[in-house]
């Protein structure tokens, strides 16, 4: 039985009376619950099992809301609880807040509630608190989703950029531009979008798994927008070394190199949401590469190149499938917007 | 594939030797100077062969002039203008149509098709389709013109801004650029107007024209059957892309343009004015002939001020010559075409990093310079 009498988003929905109660409690809630948030105090109580904590938070303005592989709230799930997996730490609880446009769908609202129900449940965490707001047609775009995230490190690990070494192996746990290619081929409508799939996915059950079994990981970064280019060159100014990358081995599926030929797209800079880069020393990378491939999220791991001694700047270098040089740059903002 | 690469750069390291001198080679299309530069081509050659960017991206080699028309267009709430995505970004006088506000008028398609249909869809509009490319293009464009005239489809017209190969690389030779050796062709133009079109290149001006496709290992090869040529003192035309391109292309393509087209004198940045080189609806279509529906006259317009994208796309400079290149010309915000568009020297130089010197030594074979 249907408990709303609109299907429709109303401004009267986030102003905090019996609209907003009901969106609450008949929408969200059902969809969401668990011990903490079912006290809908003004804050979450957490009981953490450590001090080490990580925090993050992030927002998230995808255009289309729904793609192949995912949408903006499997997305807001899994991109938080990735930005705590990649920092070495256990994804514990996330907050959850909307910011819907008046008029906005009932039904698309329930379908992206369930996905983030069922991303967290995924992944291990809880939405422990958050809030509702609405605003007038036309001051976002549907909706917009804001999420923080906390995670507790794990024991021994501590990762930096100043850890990182010459000779450390270049790590990434499978194809990349799935996600990016996905976004950009719906919304252009391009022919073969049913293609594409986003490779949308929480890391934290990998990253875990690799940190607590290897002692070797120095480092890991999610290659989000500006896709692995950006992380590599991130991480390479981050550390004041160089690095050496092979194309050949660096996975990338067939469908997305011919969308981002024909779309005038370079793969290595555009956005993932399911990947991540890890810089390994020597001795431990034949240890992570089979914990990456034995795992469901790292069949296709590879090691796609190593940190070397920089020569007059730190450059990220890439010899290409032919035996050529270039460089890979940082790449340029403008060319995919809203991808996440 | 490290036979074949070797093989070729026996041959480019033998051109070098017996030429002495610098060899200027111009790859005509902008989707070879993209993977000339994503796939390293320039660190493999040897340091005495030059890879000039020509002309041979659309959006790069239109007009000023024809720019300053569409924004003209662009500013009638009557119209509704249909575009490829790269050209909304090309400055103008008083901004690009990106900049335009507000930019109901204009609205980015991937087809000629979707042009049309956009017509179709808004009958009360006068759709303008920005008919750019070259002879890759101009076939589709032919397409929707016949199909227009057929269902009658009278809200629709082109702003035909087709331009043809050979002639600018006619007006290459013969005027602006004495210093190419050869020319590396296009595959997919090739595969339309067939290799043999570039016979009049080589014969009459004594240029070696080499198509091939735009994986690296092609271009490659191409650039070492150039140096064979060279190397021999000949210059011949030939394929190395032989699986898709013949001798007479496809006749198809070739007769749908010439139904609906003639050329005609036209004006092209860097390049001037070239004879029978631009595209024009025949009479019989005319009325879908946007310069004749609105009164309209191509004039040679100004380049943005600064920029050298003409030289460039002659082969004269190159882009990190010009000085605004990376200083207030960036993709983020470009002066001129040849920043804009994924397939401009200018982009490709700036998002590539340039040449890398380094892995020269590296896949050669040993023993070779
Ligand atoms: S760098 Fe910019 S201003 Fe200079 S020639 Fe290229 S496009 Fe024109």
């Amino acid at each position: 039985m249907k408990t709303n009498r609109h299907d429709k988003i109303l401004l009267a929905h986030g102003g905090g009376g019996q609209l907003s109660d009901e969106l609450i409690r008949h929408h969200i809630l059902p969809k969401l619950r668990n011990d903490t948030l079912a006290e809908l105090g003004d804050s979450a109580k957490l009981n953490l099992a450590s001090k080490l904590v990580c925090f993050t938070t992030d927002s998230y303005v995808v255009k289309p809301l729904f793609f192949n592989g995912g949408d903006i709230g499997k997305l807001a799930v899994c991109g938080t609880v990735n930005d705590l997996a990649v920092a070495g730490s256990a994804p514990i609880a996330l907050t959850l807040s909307l910011i819907i446009e008046e008029g906005f769908e009932f039904e698309l609202l329930e379908k992206i509630l369930a996905s983030i129900s069922e991303s967290a449940k995924a992944n291990d965490v809880n939405i422990v608190t958050g809030d509702t707001k609405t605003v007038e047609t036309g001051a976002v775009d549907k909706i917009f989703i804001n999420t923080a995230g906390i995670g507790v490190r794990l024991a021994g690990v501590d990762l930096g950029f100043e850890k990182i070494a010459v000779g450390d192996k270049i790590i990434i746990n499978g194809t990349i531009g799935d996600h990016g290619l996905t976004i950009i081929s719906q919304r252009e409508g391009i022919k073969f979008q049913s293609q594409l799939k986003s490779d949308c996915v929480g890391l934290a059950g990998l990253t875990c798994q690799l940190l607590k079994n290897t002692s070797g990981v120095k480092f890991m970064r999610d290659p989000t927008r500006g896709g692995l280019a950006a992380t590599l060159n991130e991480i390479c100014r981050g550390a004041g070394l160089s690095i050496e990358i092979n194309e050949a081995d660096v996975p990338v599926n067939p469908t997305v190199r011919a969308a981002a030929d024909m779309l005038g797209f370079d793969a290595i800079t555009i956005a993932n949401e399911g990947k991540f880069v890890a810089i390994v020393s020597l001795e431990s990378v034949d240890a992570c590469l089979n914990i990456c491939k034995n795992h469901p999220l790292g069949k296709e791991a590879s090691i796609i190149g190593e940190i070397v001694e920089t020569r007059d700047a730190p450059i990220v270098e890439m010899t290409t499938k032919i035996g050529g040089k270039r460089i890979v740059q940082m790449p340029y903002g403008r060319e995919l917007p809203r991808i996440c | 594939m490290l036979e074949r690469i070797y093989k070729a750069q026996n041959l480019m390291d033998t051109a070098c030797n017996t030429l002495g001198r610098q060899i200027n080679i111009m790859e005509v299309c902008g989707t070879h100077t993209v993977s000339i530069f994503r796939n390293g081509i320039k660190s493999t050659l040897p340091k005495k062969i030059k890879l000039l960017s020509g002309p041979g991206c659309p959006v790069c080699v239109t007009d000023q002039g024809y720019i300053d028309i569409i924004l003209q267009l662009a500013d009638r709430d009557d119209c509704l203008i249909a575009t490829y995505g790269d050209m909304i970004r090309v400055p103008g006088k008083g901004g690009s149509l990106e900049t335009k506000q507000p930019n109901a008028n204009i609205k980015v398609v991937l087809s000629s098709e979707d042009a049309l249909q956009l017509a179709k869809d808004n009958p009360s509009r006068k759709v303008v389709f920005v008919a750019v490319g070259f002879e890759t293009t101009a076939p589709a464009t032919a397409v929707v013109v016949k199909e227009a005239a057929q269902e009658s489809i009278d809200n629709f017209c082109i702003l035909s801004g087709h331009k043809l190969v050979i002639p600018a690389m006619r007006a290459l030779v013969s005027e602006k650029n004495h210093n190419i050796d050869a020319f590396l062709c296009p595959g997919h133009v090739s595969v339309i107007i067939g290799f043999g079109a570039f016979a009049e290149i080589v014969e009459r001006f004594g240029r070696s024209c080499v198509v091939a496709g735009f994986e690296p290992l092609q271009i490659i090869e191409g650039l070492g059957e150039i140096c064979r040529q060279l190397a021999a003192g000949k210059a011949e035309l030939k394929s190395v892309y032989t699986a898709v391109v013949t001798e007479q292309g496809n006749t198809t393509a070739q007769e749908i343009i010439a139904e609906c087209f003639e050329p005609v004198d036209g004006y092209w940045r860097g390049l001037g004015k070239i004879e029978k080189s631009t595209l024009k609806l025949k009479d019989k279509y005319s009325r879908f002939d946007a310069f004749k529906r609105f009164n309209i006259t191509e004039m040679p317009g100004e380049d943005m001020s600064g920029c050298r994208c003409g030289e460039v796309l002659c082969g004269l400079i190159e882009p990190p010559e010009c000085g605004l290149f990376g200083k207030s010309c960036t993709p983020e915000e470009p002066v001129g075409p040849c920043m804009v568009s994924s397939e401009g020297a200018c982009a490709a130089w700036f998002k590539y990093g340039g040449v890398m010197g380094s892995g020269y030594q590296e896949i050669r074979r040993p023993g070779s310079q």
